[in-house]
């Protein structure tokens, strides 16, 4: 066991079981499942990707680029890092290649969304965060602080700066302020404009089988704060250096985390290798455990301080030396070292080891900041990039903004919290910082990316950059040496940075090697110069079901239902997905066998009896909207193709509606309920669109007019009562109504009562066939509709759905908008010109009419399609040919088939087609690409049943 | 998540809004007297500068009314928000 028998932030009297690759450990809570392997002396965790080495744990956070596990259960979850996850007695997981499986079985979590708003939001619980928290909220400023962690603490939860009692102080007085809020397990992941960021709170999965089902698993948090203070630390870089990625070779400071907050020696024969100061804190805290440690520092001059504190231990340092290489099999036993002189490595020399850490100096955590649009600027001293100021609403304190001594950070978030708190107009009153060890300068540190591999037996693809994409020197050599000098290029090119951890601990490395192999002696190219990647959120991976939250499954997208719809589910209707509608396709019926119709016989039936007795539809989910006022008819005379104020009360017009290019956006029908009211029907689909379409034209362009719109769409239930038959059934409940064609015209609209409700009902026609549109309130809308119903039974009468309205309106040609038009069509390419008022000295749309694009004869025409062979129901889509030659390609296309059915009154299937010049091929016989080869069709007009009209009045 | 100040209600989150392309591009006087090239030149062309942009944008989850912003389409940084019939503001940029 690697476990000491003290100190750390864990519990040692809470034992927790788990598993990993089949076999049975016991941990501590407070352990991560890395800590816990580590004690356990496991030191292969994963493979890698492409070469399949064996990976161990390079890291105690997030930025681990090889530490990659499934958990298998309580939760199966793929590729999380064993250095994130909280150990949790039942925990069983296994390590990875590089990918995870994705679970098999639905996820039972709940995951929800909580908004927050606050005057500042501090990013991380570390020394400088704390001290930015505490005195904001002091001045009694609303704050928010968030951390990543189990517990505050920072960078203070892996060190021995002896400051336990007074983060364990500041959290107690946060806690006691009203408004203060503390999120721990909180992940800040994106910075989202005006001080709006996204985070993620992992609530429950820390739990394991305890978790309580009710609660949240996880919890995105949106936080709207007036200030942010980002005090998100720095993350430790390796040196590249040949077999760098063995098991067993580790970032310093992460040693430092697991001896201090978890109380795990990772090793006990122990090599440091550095280029900087930091790692010595690790050596003497890892020598004064007992282990054996040398240093070997690529400094020839090392500072005093440090040389005095490992002579006293006995550590041996080797300054002016490197690490080469390591060797081992699936985990490290040697380092070798070398001398290192003018940036060559001189012969090397082994030393035995079983844990070889390494620090490259630290990369400030400026992806927040960045993605705030902070600019950057390149330190050469740190070899790291770090904010160049404060941008709108945010700051950043602590090593976060490069600043690497506990002095300097604490100080660090006095300054800008002072900063937010002038910003805010609040008092700041300095807080007392506790007491730190008055810090000597550190030496300076050595900027080394990689050590060169001298080795002839060696191919610098040992040499890696990123462990996790198994990505090396040698490729971004490979990259460079293709011509690529961009850094956004070279991580596309070699993958680095594109993996779980976005390049935490590789990116910045990359970047160094990049510009070391553009430089030539005529041309130095730095860093600065380079630049970095675009640190784009999230942060740290976010899973999907947590952005989902609540919002699965049926509440994934409201559904829009009619007053009727108990009545189409009792009767077996398939519905289909009209935008957010669900309206009934048709009614399948059951013959006394139990056999269930197929749709093509169901509408078959339904076409047949509504033409030959009558049938009816709920019609509601048509878009209607309400004008009202002194211009509503000067309003509509604008936007409508056709005159609409000459309309007398108690009379219809259908209309159309076109973009200012002329193309047609939507038709429908114009009630004029008064001479200041009308209604309007859109396209179901486009209802919303065309009351924005008005809203914007009343209120920008013609604001001097007097009108004003609502939607009455889910007001109105809508029963299109269709058939020969129409006439009598309603008369039967409707006996105050004169019925009579003389009474009660087409076109026209009557109120009366149908079945004892006041009703609205329009004399209009979808199908060609006498029919009346009867509008109630949606609250009656049931009651009706089942007297309708049953007032109907002695005539047979039909329920139809869409697939039935579609294929009726077809056979009369009547186009859909969206269906047999695109967007490309004006009303006279569908043979609407009548629709097209001459009159009108402007409309929207009118000036593009004659556009010379739009006068053109061969433009395409709305027509009708015959097939030769009565049986063939083309496919919607399909293109249409003048010939029969398809052998040279391009085939000129004349055009496509917009609508196709099966016809019961026409005993032959046909179609609807937009083709070029269609009108003046009436007659004609084209050829239609259907099912892989050539179907004859004949052109006919769009009109193909009544033509002449004479079923329109019964 | 931007917010945008709608000249009627305040700030609110850029998801309530909806874009309406370029502000002050008046219908013109007389459309039949134009000719097709000038006629398509206001239904198909826009201006697409660098820097501050008057546009219009609407309400559209909130008060659903129309109103006018200057926006530096560099950095979306909204500079003024305008009702409709108000001239444009001057804005330093």
């Amino acid at each position: 066991m690697s476990r000491l028998a003290t100190g750390g932030h864990i519990d040692r009297n809470t034992e927790l079981a788990f598993t990993f690759d089949d076999k049975a450990y016991l941990g501590y809570a407070g352990d991560t499942l890395a800590s816990a392997l580590l004690a356990n002396g496991v030191r292969q965790v994963a493979t890698s990707i492409k070469y399949g080495r064996p990976r161990g744990i390079m890291s105690a956070g997030v930025e681990d680029a090889n530490a990659l596990v499934q958990i298998e259960a309580p939760f199966p979850e793929p590729m999380l890092t064993a250095t994130t996850i909280e150990l949790y007695d039942g925990l069983v997981a296994r390590g990875l290649q590089g990918r995870g499986r994705l679970a098999d079985a639905p996820d039972p979590a709940r995951y929800d969304a909580m908004h927050a708003h606050c005057d500042l939001l501090v990013i991380g619980a570390g020394p400088s965060g704390l001290v930015c928290a505490l005195t904001a909220a002091r001045a009694g400023a609303r704050v928010v602080l968030v951390d990543d962690q189990s517990e505050a603490g920072g960078s203070l939860l892996g060190s021995r700066d002896g400051l336990d009692d007074w983060v364990s102080s500041v959290i107690t007085e946060l806690n006691s302020l009203e408004d203060v809020r503390i999120l721990q397990r909180t992940t800040v992941f994106g910075y989202y404009d005006d001080g709006f960021v996204l985070a993620l709170e992992r609530r429950t999965d820390h739990l394991g089988a305890a978790a309580q089902a009710h609660l949240a698993r996880q919890r995105i948090w949106r936080i709207r704060s007036k200030q942010v203070i980002v005090a998100t630390g720095a993350h430790e870089r390796p040196v590249v250096f040949a077999d760098s990625d063995r098991p067993g070779v580790m970032l310093a400071g992460a040693a430092r985390t697991y001896l201090n907050r978890y109380g795990v020696l990772a090793g006990r024969k122990i090599v440091v290798f550095t280029t900087n100061d930091s790692a010595y804190e690790a050596a003497v805290e890892l020598g004064d455990a007992g282990t054996d440690v040398t240093v070997v520092d690529a400094r020839t001059e090392i500072s005093q301080r440090w040389a005095a504190e490992c002579a006293s231990r006995g550590i041996t340092v080797r300054a002016g030396h490197v690490v080469t290489g390591t060797s081992g099999s699936d985990r490290v036993t040697t380092a070798h070292v070398a001398p290192y002189l003018d940036g060559e490595p001189g012969a090397r020399q082994g030393i035995s080891c079983d844990l070889l850490l390494v620090s490259g100096g630290w990369n400030p955590t400026v992806h927040l900041y960045s993605q705030a649009r902070g600019r950057l600027r390149y330190e050469a001293s740190l070899g790291a990039f770090v904010p160049e100021s404060a941008v709108t609403g945010v700051r950043v304190a602590g090593a976060a903004a490069g600043l690497f001594t506990l002095a300097g950070c604490l100080a660090s978030g006095a300054t800008a919290t002072a900063d937010v708190l002038g910003e805010l107009g609040l008092p700041s009153t300095p807080l007392e910082l506790p007491s730190v060890e008055a810090e000597q300068k550190p030496a300076p540190g050595l900027v080394l990316w990689a050590v060169p591999d001298k080795r002839e037996d060696t191919e610098p693809c040992h040499q890696f950059v990123d462990l996790q994409r198994d990505s090396t020197v040698a490729d971004i050599l490979r990259a460079v040496g293709a011509g690529l000098t961009g850094v956004e290029h070279v991580k596309r090119y070699t993958t680095i940075g594109t993996a779980h951890d976005q390049g935490k601990t590789s990116g910045m490395i990359a970047c160094g090697i990049m510009a070391e192999a553009l430089s030539t002696h005529e041309r130095h190219v730095d860093i600065a110069s380079l630049g970095t990647t675009t640190f784009r959120p999230p942060y740290t991976s976010v899973p999907f079901a947590a952005l989902a939250g609540r919002d699965r499954g049926e509440i994934f997208d409201p559904v829009r239902v009619t007053a009727i719809q108990p009545w189409h589910v009792a009767h077996g209707a398939l519905f289909e997905n009209v935008g957010q509608w669900k309206r009934p396709w048709y009614y399948p019926q059951r013959d006394p066998s139990g056999s269930v119709e197929d749709i093509e016989s169901a509408v078959l039936r339904e076409c047949k009896a509504t033409r030959e007795s009558v049938g009816m539809m709920d019609g509601s989910t048509l878009g209607k909207i309400n004008v009202q006022g002194v211009d509503a008819g000067e309003f509509l005379d604008r936007l409508y193709t056709n005159l609409i104020s000459s309309l007398k009360p108690g009379f219809i017009r259908y209309g159309v509606m076109c973009g200012m290019d002329g193309m047609i956006i939507d038709d429908g029908t114009v009630a004029r309920v008064s001479d200041t009211e009308f209604v309007l029907t859109t396209t179901t689909g486009n209802a919303a669109m065309i009351l924005d379409w008005m809203e914007e034209f009343a209120q920008t362009e013609w604001p001097e007019l007097r009108v004003s719109l609502t939607s009455v769409t889910e007001q109105w239930v809508t029963i299109p009562l269709v058939g020969p038959r129409s006439r009598d059934v309603l008369a039967s409940v409707a006996p105050d109504l004169d019925v009579s064609n003389e009474a009660f015209g087409f076109m026209t609209w009557r109120d009366a009562r149908v079945a004892g409700i006041q009703a609205r009902i329009c004399r209009i026609s979808f199908s060609g066939e006498l029919a009346y549109e009867i509008n109630v309130s949606a609250w009656d809308g049931l009651t009706v509709w089942e007297a309708l119903f049953d007032a109907g039974q002695p005539y047979g009468i039909t329920v139809y759905g869409t697939e039935t309205m579609h294929v009726l309106r077809a056979e009369k040609g009547y186009p859909i908008i969206g269906q047999d038009t695109d967007g490309t069509v004006t009303p006279h390419d569908l043979g609407m010109s009548w629709v097209v008022s001459k009159k009108k000295l402007d409309f929207v749309g009118k000036r593009s009419f004659s556009r010379s694009e739009n006068q053109r004869s061969d433009r395409k025409h709305l027509v009708g399609l015959l097939p030769v062979d009565k049986t063939v129901l083309l496919a919607e889509g399909s293109q249409l040919l003048a010939t029969t030659d398809v052998s040279v390609s391009p085939v000129p296309m004349l055009g496509h088939v917009t609508s196709s059915y099966r016809s019961v009154a026409l005993d032959s299937t046909f179609a609807l087609a937009l083709v070029r010049s269609g009108r003046e091929r009436i007659g004609e016989t084209l050829q239609a690409w259907h099912d892989g080869g050539l179907v004859a069709v004949t052109v006919t007009d769009p009109v193909l049943y009544d033509k002449e009209g004479a079923r329109r009045d019964g | 998540m931007q917010l945008i100040r709608c000249p009627w209600c305040g700030s609110r989150e850029e998801a309530e809004f909806h874009y309406g392309g370029q502000a002050h591009v008046s219908y013109p006087e007389n459309p039949a007297e134009l000719s097709d090239a000038e006629w398509a030149r206001y239904v198909f062309f826009r201006d697409n500068p660098r820097g501050p942009f008057a546009e219009r944008w609407v309400h559209s989850a909130g008060c659903r009314r129309w109103f006018n912003a200057i926006r530096d389409t560099g950095t979306h940084d909204l500079l003024a928000v305008y009702r409709i019939g108000d001239p444009r503001p001057e804005v330093a940029t």
